[in-house]
């Protein structure tokens, strides 16, 4: 630990993302631009929310990193050790003990609660990118609160599929007021991002942009009056654990079709083995 | 009678160039001015000017609103400007592609300005959509193909039903024919003089082709160098041209 200033980033640094983290805070779902640092890692590997966890850690933190919901999988892993080397921080894989929690793309199944930290990866902040290419018009018409472009996207998913075939990175309108993208998580995980006890920070490094949902904020995805929101998942049991609540990964385990469904929250799924439930497919 | 736009003293210049110098006009609920003038005259910047895509140098732009009376659209704040271009304005871009959305369906088209006013029922939106897409001769079966698989007139057909689907009561329109063919050209003509007499709507017409203006338009400007050089009704100013620019545009016309 001699080799690193505590957590990597110098304090300026870390100093400037807390003051971006303070102000997204203050205006739930805004996008605040920071100056972005290059990290020891390619783009699009979380090095937002790399530098989120960077300056909201303390040596007293127990940290968790989760890749897809999975702790073992190589960006999880990789995280998860840059941590241990660059900060001496404790880590863990079980969600309650964890007191930061840097996750790719998923929330985990089990809720969290107050005192704990979600940091998002997020690779595209701005909801309204693929309809508005233009920074300058989508800045104004997230300060005009212009925001009917964004059902244009959802009534073309109707029209071409007879249903919102958005499935992940699902729009959600923050307290009636911004609309943000919740990272791509499947939107499974929509109504979890509502009402959390936790506070959740989202990072996105080559877009330089942190944003936050502070606890207990009100999030609400869009939808249509006559086509309502569904958080949907796969309609099968988990096949290790037999959960039937939770956010499952569809497996191919051999050339004849076969398939199995699993929890992607590794910790939720062995700690459901470690209390004796038991999936059809379990060993 | 309040006129709905009411134009006084527009100017802008680019620079020591002028674009527009002192244009004042008003515009009565439903009534069609017609704006012509050869290329450079200065009409686009007028008609920009007027739609709040260029802000003037000097003058006044007031359009009667629903609910507050007569407002002066270049002073008031920029999101009750942008409400006003959704709900009771329209503006018809030459090129189809500039005011269209060429990635989006034909529905999804027309519903946008139906969701930014609010719309949030998927059914109602499509039936508008649908519905809209009949009034301009659009076969209903197209209402999700991509503008791109249409022809240049039914694009162009489509940037107008999109516009008109919120009812406004004024529309802009910059060469709403140019780069259509005569044929498809005179269809437009009669689709739009029939919207335009079935909805009331006013309009702002800038063109440089004088049949539109013949058959569309009531009255009649003609620019050159920026500035006015005649108004007046269009029918006098086309058979009985006063100013020396007015007649030569009259009898640059091929007569075929």
């Amino acid at each position: 630990m001699t080799e690193y200033n505590f957590a990597y980033l110098d304090e300026q640094t870390k100093r400037m993302i807390r003051r971006a983290i303070l102000k997204g805070l203050a205006i739930p779902g805004y996008q605040v631009p920071f100056a972005s640092r290059e990290m020891p890692m390619p783009y699009g590997w979380g090095t937002g929310g790399v530098q989120v966890s960077a300056a909201v850690l303390t040596p007293k933190d127990m940290f968790k990193v989760i890749d897809q919901g999975a702790d073992d999988t190589t960006n999880a892993v990789s995280i998860r050790t840059f941590f241990q080397r660059t900060a001496g921080v404790a880590t863990t894989t079980a969600t309650s003990d964890a007191t930061v929690i840097q996750t790719r793309h998923r929330i985990p199944e089990e809720p969290l609660h107050e005192g704990q930290i979600l940091v998002y990866q997020v690779p595209i902040p701005e909801p309204l990118r693929f309809l508005e290419p233009r920074e300058s018009e989508t800045r104004k018409m997230h300060s005009l609160e212009e925001y009917g472009l964004m059902h244009v996207k959802l009534y073309e998913d109707i029209s071409r599929h007879g249903h919102i075939a958005t499935s992940y990175a699902y729009p959600v309108k923050v307290e009636g007021r911004y609309v943000m993208d919740p990272s791509p998580i499947p939107k499974f995980d929509n109504p979890k991002l509502g009402d959390m006890a936790a506070i959740q920070l989202f990072g996105a490094g080559r877009e330089q942009r942190i944003y936050a949902l502070p606890p207990y904020t009100q999030v609400v995805s869009l939808d249509f009056e006559d086509h309502p929101f569904e958080a949907s998942k796969a309609d099968h049991p988990c096949g290790m654990c037999g959960a039937t609540d939770s956010y499952l990964d569809e497996l191919i385990i051999d050339d004849a079709g076969g398939r199995m469904f699993v929890c992607s929250d590794t910790d939720y799924c062995e700690a459901r083995q470690t209390a004796g439930h038991k999936g059809k497919d379990a060993a | 009678m309040t006129p709905l736009l009411s134009v006084q003293g527009i100017t802008k210049r680019y620079g020591a160039h002028i674009g527009c110098a002192d244009v004042s006009f008003d515009l009565y609920p439903g009534e069609v001015m017609g704006i012509v003038g050869e290329s450079g005259s200065g009409k686009s910047t007028l008609l920009n000017c007027m739609a709040g895509h260029l802000t003037p140098d000097a003058g006044q732009v007031v359009f009667d609103t629903r609910t507050n009376g007569p407002r002066d659209t270049i002073t008031m704040s920029e999101p009750e400007r942008r409400m006003l271009g959704r709900t009771d304005w329209a503006f018809v871009h030459q090129h189809a592609r500039d005011g269209l959305r060429m990635g989006v369906s034909a529905g999804g088209n027309v519903g946008e300005r139906l969701m930014a006013v609010g719309e949030r029922n998927y059914g109602d939106i499509r039936d508008k959509a649908t519905d809209w897409l009949g009034r301009v001769e659009i076969d209903a079966s197209r209402v999700d193909d991509r503008p791109t698989t249409f022809s240049g007139g039914m694009q162009q057909r489509l940037q107008i039903a999109r516009n008109l689907v919120t009812g406004p009561r004024l529309v802009f329109m910059d060469e709403p024919t140019g780069g259509l063919d005569v044929s498809v050209q005179a269809r437009l003509l009669d689709l739009l003089r029939g919207l335009v007499r079935d909805m009331g709507l006013s309009a702002i017409i800038v063109t440089h082709d004088l049949a539109v203006v013949r058959l569309l338009a009531d009255r009649l400007m003609v620019m050159k160098s920026g500035r006015v050089v005649e108004a007046g009704l269009t029918d006098q100013v086309l058979d009985d041209p006063q100013h020396a620019y007015s007649q030569l545009l009259v009898s640059s016309v091929l007569q075929v």
